[in-house]
């Protein structure tokens, strides 16, 4: 059961990027152009997902998960250096391609030779993360 | 083309039922970054045949769709790797640091209104922009 739910939340996850548009490049980078040819899609995209997420998060409560099994703790509240640097370093990588994790892998198939350079440079980037994590706690401890 | 932000808004309703078949049925936070990511840094032994066969989905739904779609799929991928590589490593890196990417950070956490979620996200759009300003508009490499 969980497996057979994951398969189809990972394939309502591909379909949906799909037919969205999320995994068009120029639609990414079109929406963080501000200073271009502004594309609005990906605000529509967040906000037609936020909805049924929202709608989620307020049935999980007095609830469990229906294959049994605790939902996630409320979130943490704090704030910290890992967060602000992981996400602007992120958000560059983003920008500058216009590829973020879920449309790399859902357009693996049909992105060619680039989405496959792509996938294994992030792959890379994630095995060297938890030393990078470290080196920047360090920097932080040192100033 | 005026359809688009429809196709967004539809798109976007799949990508929320797909969180919350995740949440609801699984107990689990649909996150793409951490999904592949506790993959590949082992963390995440106990859950790795359900992580991989959801990517499975994630990678063949698409892959039909753009079989059968009539019209021809443009991704408008650049060619030029270094600046690929670099993306490449910049997103691994930071969605594993902050714990979380668009999906993870983006739709599951502002949806519950988290703060690290709602953070996380305002940086990662202030950070885009402002490489689509500088190496766009200032530097003319992307």
């Amino acid at each position: 059961m969980r497996l057979f739910l994951s398969f189809l939340a990972g394939g309502l996850f591909g379909t949906g990027l799909f037919l969205s548009g999320m995994t068009d490049t120029a639609k990414v980078q079109g929406w963080l152009d501000v200073f271009g040819d502004w594309d609005p899609t990906l605000a529509f995209v967040m906000g037609g997902a936020i909805i049924p997420m929202a709608i989620a998060w307020r049935l999980t409560e007095g609830r469990t998960p229906l294959t049994g099994g605790q939902f996630p703790p409320p979130s943490n509240p704090e704030l910290d250096r890992r967060l602000i640097v992981g996400s602007s370093m992120f958000g560059v990588g983003w920008g500058l391609v216009g590829l973020c994790p879920g449309p790399v892998i859902a357009s693996i198939s049909y992105n060619g030779w680039g989405g496959v350079l792509f996938l294994v440079a992030m792959v890379a980037g994630m095995a060297a993360a938890p030393k990078f994590g470290i080196q920047l706690d360090r920097l932080a401890t040192k100033a | 083309m005026e359809t688009d932000w429809l196709w967004g808004l539809d798109g976007g309703g799949i990508i929320g039922a797909a969180g919350a078949v995740s949440l609801l049925g699984n107990g689990r936070i649909m996150g793409a970054s951490g999904i592949v990511g506790g993959l590949v840094d082992g963390s995440a032994r106990k859950t790795a045949l359900e992580r991989i066969v959801f990517l499975a989905g994630m990678v063949l739904l698409p892959l039909v769709l753009q079989y059968f779609s009539s019209a021809q799929v443009s991704t408008h991928m650049t060619g030029n790797s270094i600046l690929i590589v670099t993306a490449g490593l910049l997103v691994g890196i930071g969605t594993r640091i902050a714990n979380g990417c668009t999906s993870g950070h983006g739709v599951c956490g502002i949806s519950r209104i988290s703060m690290r979620g709602i953070v996380a996200t305002v940086f990662y759009i202030l950070a885009g922009g402002l490489t689509l300003a500088i190496f766009r508009h200032g530097l003319g490499l992307i």
